[in-house]
């Protein structure tokens, strides 16, 4: 295999809340990488600085110290070319779901045909053909992530950014949602940076998998994750990822546990 | 058949027939109340006209056009005062809900005045604009804008810090979130401050029309009172309720119209879709 360029560099970065007397360590000298095409997943209990690491690549909150760089340069500000999906529901409730996936595509200024022409390519490809005129409102909350995937893929970021898209779901919703990811990520080839408490989740999506500590947020662990691709839901009950799946439940309950006492 | 302690259950829907009927059944025991009082002369017709004695003088004066003079004079000044303040209110508001810098120099200014009764400044607009339509108008205006501005800056507020985030990924500048974001989402709870304040606005009118007014609903109400004309005191009355329900229909079909993607929109219920 080709050794892949790296895509997004985070380099000793870290994020302090609040002011003096009052200081929350978000992100304590976070460093690492994620090449070009990976699927990296953040592995973290609740609080632990996850979403912070993905607001800082998105630009939309500063570092206290440290960088982060995308290509090669640094981040300072919000841009087309990092797409998130959030784990609350984004989509704009006045528009159509045909117009949420054309918003990014609108602002760039590209006319109209062009922009159906890749709506509607997306939206086949979340399954979701058909449902181009629908409102929001009328969508189940699996729908609209689909819908707010297709809209940040549709923008054809440099790389995605995912907010435990999918922590809102039950679990069944859940499940199938990480297949059609998967299979959405195959065709765009592009490169993901996923964040979840979810263990299974994080095994089954991601090349490799970070676990980060209680607060102050830091990665203890990397894993690279032995599964081949295509991934399928049954080798959710292979040994091997039984196996990595028992090693990382100890680690996050450990640090689970420091979140509760904290 | 439903049971019929379900009516009695906590927030459980009950057919629509029924809460039609419900509405209805209000208004004829309201009828049948006022009429017993006044028809047996429990209460004397000085103080409590009998309906239909109401009813009378209401056509009588729609008839001569004095009612219609009334009326037109009313709506205009509502209008008028409402629709300035609504000018200057709602861009503020949104303003202020948007932009910290503009909230923090006027939220404090406005919110000590908007504890100010507006019926207080009535001898102050008389001194300083006289007794024209401009001193109507202005006690509507007081009335009604600071208030305004300050439900429309809330409404602006709420939204969804997540929306405006998401319009940052996707390539937004601040003025296209202003635009594309802030703006269509707080669209709705904008009509609505104006829904309600609307019906403020008139209660100002009434006030400002019993001082120094020569024409206009207050103004009748007052004069049939100076000459115990009571019957033309609940045709006043009456006709502001009109009015007042009227305008709220408006406001509410222009919701409708307006905002398709809160009721309808697409064609399925949430719970008939897959995930």
């Amino acid at each position: 295999m080709m050794q892949a360029a790296v895509k997004l560099k985070i380099d000793n970065v870290s994020k302090v809340f609040g002011k003096n007397g009052n200081q929350v360590v978000a992100l304590d000298n976070t460093s690492f990488e994620v090449k070009e095409g990976e699927f990296v997943t953040i592995l973290g209990p609740s609080g632990c600085g996850k979403s912070t690491i993905l607001r800082i690549i998105a630009g939309l909150t500063d570092t206290s110290s440290g960088k982060a760089l995308l290509d090669g340069k640094e981040i300072t500000s919000s841009g087309a070319d990092r797409g998130m999906v959030f784990q609350s529901y984004t989509l704009f409730p006045w528009l159509t779901v045909q117009e949420n996936i054309e918003f990014g595509l609108e602002l760039k200024g590209m006319v109209k045909n062009e922009r159906s022409q890749i709506a509607l390519h997306y939206l086949d490809l979340i399954g979701l053909k058909g449902f181009e005129n629908h409102y929001p409102q009328n969508l189940s909350g699996g729908m609209k992530q689909r819908v707010a995937i297709a809209r940040a893929l549709a923008n054809d970021p440099e790389i995605l950014l995912m907010d435990e898209p999918f922590g809102a779901l039950d679990a069944q919703t859940r499940s199938i949602m990480q297949e059609i990811l998967l299979n959405a990520w195959q065709e765009s080839k592009k490169t993901i940076l996923f964040v979840t408490h979810d263990v299974e989740e994080a095994i089954f999506l991601g090349d490799t998998v970070y676990v980060m500590t209680a607060r102050p947020g830091r990665l203890k662990k990397r894993i690279s994750v032995p599964l081949g691709r295509p991934r399928t839901f049954e080798m959710k009950n292979s040994p091997r990822f039984l196996e990595i799946k028992q090693d990382l439940l100890a680690l996050i309950r450990e640090e689970s546990i420091k979140t509760i006492n904290m | 058949m439903p049971r019929f302690s379900s009516y009695f259950t906590p927030k459980v829907d009950i057919e629509k027939n029924v809460y039609i009927s419900l509405g209805i059944l209000v208004f004829v025991i309201f009828l049948l109340i006022w009429s017993l009082l006044s028809y047996t002369e429990i209460i004397a017709s000085t103080f409590l006209p009998t309906p239909h004695v109401v009813l009378l003088t209401a056509f009588r004066m729609l008839v001569d056009g004095d009612l219609f003079n009334h009326i037109g004079y009313s709506v205009w000044r509502v209008v008028a005062g409402f629709l300035i303040a609504s000018l200057i209110a709602v861009p503020l508001g949104i303003l202020m809900g948007t932009l910290k810098v503009f909230e923090g120099f006027f939220e404090p200014f406005i919110g000590f005045i908007r504890y100010m009764p507006a019926s207080a400044f009535i001898p102050l607009f008389i001194l300083w604009i006289g007794l024209g339509e401009g001193e109507k108008i202005a006690v509507i205006f007081f009335g009604t804008f600071f208030q305004q501005t300050l439900m429309v800056m809330d409404v602006t507020k709420n939204v969804s810090n997540d929306l405006i985030d998401v319009a940052y990924t996707l390539g937004a500048t601040r003025r296209n979130v202003f635009k594309k974001v802030i703006l269509p989402a707080s669209l709705p709870g904008i009509v609505d401050t104006l829904r309600i304040t609307f019906g403020w606005a008139w209660t100002y009118l009434i006030v400002a029309e019993i001082v120094g007014s020569t024409v206009g609903l207050g103004y009748m109400i007052m004069q049939a009172n100076r000459f115990l004309n009571t019957e033309k005191i609940f045709v006043g009355i009456i006709v502001i309720g009109l009015l007042g329900m009227i305008s709220d229909v408006i406001f509410k079909l222009i919701y409708r119209k307006l905002f398709p993607w809160l009721h309808e929109g697409g064609s399925i219920k949430s719970d008939a879709s897959s995930c």
